[in-house]
This record gives structure tokens, sequence and C-alpha cells, in this order.
């Protein structure tokens, strides 16, 4: 089976790309970015703020198993409907510097789409710690709590 | 198990990532490979002594001599160390996914 979700991230560079391809017209792709309560579904955050918008920012906050609050923010530097996003990422309460991301949404057919993440950080080395993240936690929280909510989640809203 | 070791730890050094190209081709001794070095042959031994803690490497006894070879399921384990970082995302867009594909049924 072909992989939907791929990285790129070249040896001795600062930045990688994730790119996917979406059965989803480019608006409704557009639209999980956009709507709070999507976004709580499928990043499996809380969202406290999200102003999108040129100048506009974010600012979401997961809570792990055992309780304990997770904040991660941004600015939105370019807020461009269904083309692209511009922004910043920063965890909160830990070493790792801030991020800048963009994001640009491209329309394939009427029913589907795809989404070029575009990612770039501080230094290589930061690059090649993120990337090992999830690899070093083993089981990544983030990703047991969007388990958890995707199975949650009823056939109809 | 060493936790203080661990094979990203092993092929940041540069000598490591060269024994390991090394013996990618043939199985060597030690000799073998210092001979390779302008290194110390104790500095090559270290190495040695690093990539079979972490399993990169495996020594296998011929006679009086201790041959040294990669080891292909851990050497896996590096080429796939991004698939952890790839598969969070893929998790989170199949979720992304799921959910707008309801708000499109429901239009």
């Amino acid at each position: 089976m072909a992989q939907k979700t791929t990285i790129h991230a070249e040896d001795g560079k600062q930045e990688l790309m994730v790119t996917r391809e979406f059965d989803l017209p480019l608006e409704l792709l557009f639209r999980a970015y956009v709507e709070p309560d999507i976004v709580e579904q499928w990043m499996g955050t809380k969202v406290l703020k999200l102003d999108n918008k040129n100048h506009g920012s974010y600012h979401f906050e997961t809570t792990d198993p055992m309780g304990n609050k997770h904040g991660f923010h941004g600015t939105i530097h370019e807020f461009l409907p269904n083309r692209k996003i511009t922004r910043t990422f920063e965890m909160e309460n830990t070493p790792f510097d801030v991020q800048l991301e963009f994001l640009e949404f491209e329309k394939l057919t009427d029913d589907t789409s795809k989404l070029n993440m575009h990612i770039v950080y501080r230094s290589v080395k930061l690059r090649d710690q993120m990337l090992q993240l999830p690899f070093a936690q083993g089981i990544n929280m983030a990703h047991n709590r969007l388990q958890e909510i995707c199975k949650k989640i009823s056939p109809l809203k | 198990m060493n936790l203080r070791r661990d094979v990203f730890q092993a092929i940041a050094d540069p000598t490591r990532r060269a024994i390991l190209l090394l013996v990618a081709s043939q199985s060597m001794t030690a000799g073998a490979i210092a001979a390779n070095f302008d290194t110390a042959r104790p500095t090559v031994s270290k190495h040695l002594q690093i990539l079979t803690e972490c399993e990169l490497l495996e020594q296998e006894q011929s006679g009086r001599e201790i041959y040294y070879h990669l080891n292909p399921k851990k050497i896996k384990e590096i080429a796939d160390f991004i698939e952890p970082f790839r598969k969070m995302w893929d998790d989170r867009f199949n979720a992304l996914e799921t959910i707008m594909k309801k708000y499109k049924s429901t239009k």
C-alpha cells in the first residue's frame, strides 16, 4: 500500500517537508485548519485561541493521560484561505526553539487535495531531535490521545 | 542494555560511520579495521566496543580471530527511525480525513 503521508528530510538540512494527499475537496481540508471544534477533534487538543488571519495567533493545550497540561502556541504570519498558512510553532516549557511552518494547500481534483507542510528549524540538530522525538518516546502521547479521540467520535456530529 | 548509548549516538561519530561502511562489504578483524585509520589502535577498539554495545556490530569467533560484521536488523532500525514521526503525522491526517468526510456527507 502506498503511504499517503511522506516525510522528506535531507541529511544536514535544518528543514523538512511533510506531504499528504487527502480524499477531500480542498475547501474541506482547509476547514479542518480553521474551525476550532474541528481542530480539537483531529489534533486531540483544546483550542484556547485560534485567530486565523494575517498577524493572528493560536494557542492550544493538550492534557496527557497523567493529567499534565502541555501548551503550544504560535503566530499566524500569513493567512490565505484555501491556499496558504504561514505560522510559527512553539512548545511551551520545553528546551525546543520555535519553528517556522509553511502550509500550502492545493486542489488536485474536485474531490482530492494536497497539503505541503514545510517546517524550518533553528538548527540541523534541533530538526533531528524533533524527528527523533516520537521515535525516542516510543509511544507518542499525542498519538495515543488521537487514537482515543478517534474512537470516541460518533458517526455523525 | 546500556541506556547511555543508543544507535544514534553511535552513528554520530564520523569514525564509527566509516567503520560501519568498511565492514558493510565484508567481515573484518579489529586489526584489519584499525589498519584503515590513522587513529591509535586503542581508539579504534573503543569505537568497536561502542558499536558492538549498541548492537550495530556483531562479533564472530573464527579460530583465534574475532571478526566484526554488521547487524542488519539494527541497521534497519536506523533507516526506519523517521517512521514514528511519519506515522504520527499519518495518524493525525487520517483522523482529519475521517472527520471531514462526515462533514462532506452531511452537506
